[in-house]
């Protein structure tokens, strides 16, 4: 019985911890790029009945954290990309400076548009705790997307 | 902010309203440049594609006519009563604040709606911003050609007895040496426009 009660308060120290650790910790990230890239072949694939979405049709960013806009072209040919026009090899890097919801039009999507979220910097408890919770959700999106396109799922 | 023209109208005052209240919100003065673009640059640059309009100066409208000079270059239409008089007031207002630099900055504006933008059309239109600026009109197909080489979005919409288009509202920066260096998105005040233009302007 003590030794449950002595698990269960280390679970939920632990817990209280992370929370703790995601309400006050400054957020930071090792690059404020967020890129995407178009693989070599997808031209290829898409003509072959594929329906690949390499970009979401909606992206977040945040100031001061992830707030510049990355697109590489890796294919062999021009690809429509987000707002431009991308050569093959060519990459198009474009920064955010404020907090506001841009929408592009963009053929690559069904909506015919690509809608960018950008956020302002996280700078309270609550703001740090819903970013940290929106990363993690990003990252298993973006995972996922990753290996449907690598295993041709 | 939206980035298409999708509200029906004539040139509206409206539209011309909306335009001079937006530049009252711009800082009124060109506070130097950081260094860095505020417009989306490419790496590398691409040759900007050429292409044979009808301009609104009567004469044949190439961009290759403006190597050595640094470019503009918007698409869009004269009936637009929200997003183009935007654009255009920015640009009129970004050449003003660069004084004898201005020189070398030419603003060029292809039509996505040659029905209406005749030349004579687009000149009284691109007029009411800035006298230097240049339009271009074609044919449909010639339209359609050069957006695709620009991947330019342009949809008609109908609207009542008349029309409306929702088109790209992005603007290329293309350098001296005809090269597309920049996009700059749409809500960019004239001090990101200034910033830019005077890095390729020293180039």
């Amino acid at each position: 019985m003590r030794a449950r009660l002595l698990v269960l308060a280390a679970v939920a120290g632990s817990a209280l911890a992370a929370l703790a650790w995601s309400a006050l910790a400054p957020v930071r990230s090792a690059s404020r790029d967020q890129v995407f890239e178009i693989p070599n072949g997808t031209w290829a694939r898409r003509m072959s009945g594929d329906k690949l979405e390499i970009l979401p049709d909606h992206i977040r960013l945040t100031l001061g954290v992830r707030d510049i806009l990355v697109l590489r072209n890796h294919d062999a040919v021009p690809q429509i990309f987000g707002p431009t026009l991308m050569m093959p090899g060519q990459s198009f890097r474009l920064p955010f400076e404020q907090a506001a919801v841009y929408t592009f039009s963009c053929t690559a999507h069904a909506s015919g548009q690509m809608i960018i979220s950008v956020a302002p910097y996280p700078s309270t408890p609550g703001a740090k705790i819903a970013w940290r919770a929106q990363e993690l959700w990003w990252h298993t999106r973006l995972l996922t997307a990753d290996l449907l396109y690598r295993y041709h799922l | 902010m939206n980035h298409t023209c999708a509200t029906a109208g004539s040139i509206a005052r409206r539209g011309f309203a909306t335009a001079a209240l937006s530049l009252l919100l711009v800082k009124a003065s060109a506070a130097g440049t950081s260094g860095a673009f505020k417009a989306g640059t490419f790496d590398p640059p691409r040759l900007a594609p050429d292409f044979s309009l009808q301009g609104s100066d009567g004469h044949e409208l190439r961009i290759d006519r403006f190597r050595g000079k640094v470019v503009l270059l918007a698409f869009g239409y004269s009936s637009c009563t929200e997003v183009c008089p935007v654009t255009l007031a920015t640009f009129a207002q970004a050449r003003r604040q660069l004084g004898a630099a201005a020189t070398d900055v030419q603003v060029v504006y292809v039509t996505v709606d040659p029905q209406r933008d005749v030349p004579e059309r687009l000149k009284k239109f691109l007029g009411n911003f800035d006298s230097t600026f240049i339009g271009g009109t074609g044919t449909d197909s010639q339209l359609a050609t050069v957006r695709k080489e620009y991947g330019v979005t342009a949809r008609k919409i109908p609207y009542g007895d008349s029309y409306t288009y929702a088109h790209s509202s992005f603007t290329y920066l293309i350098d001296r040496k005809g090269q597309i260096r920049a996009l700059m998105p749409y809500g960019h005040g004239t001090d990101d426009y200034v910033n830019d233009l005077t890095i390729l302007l020293k180039e």
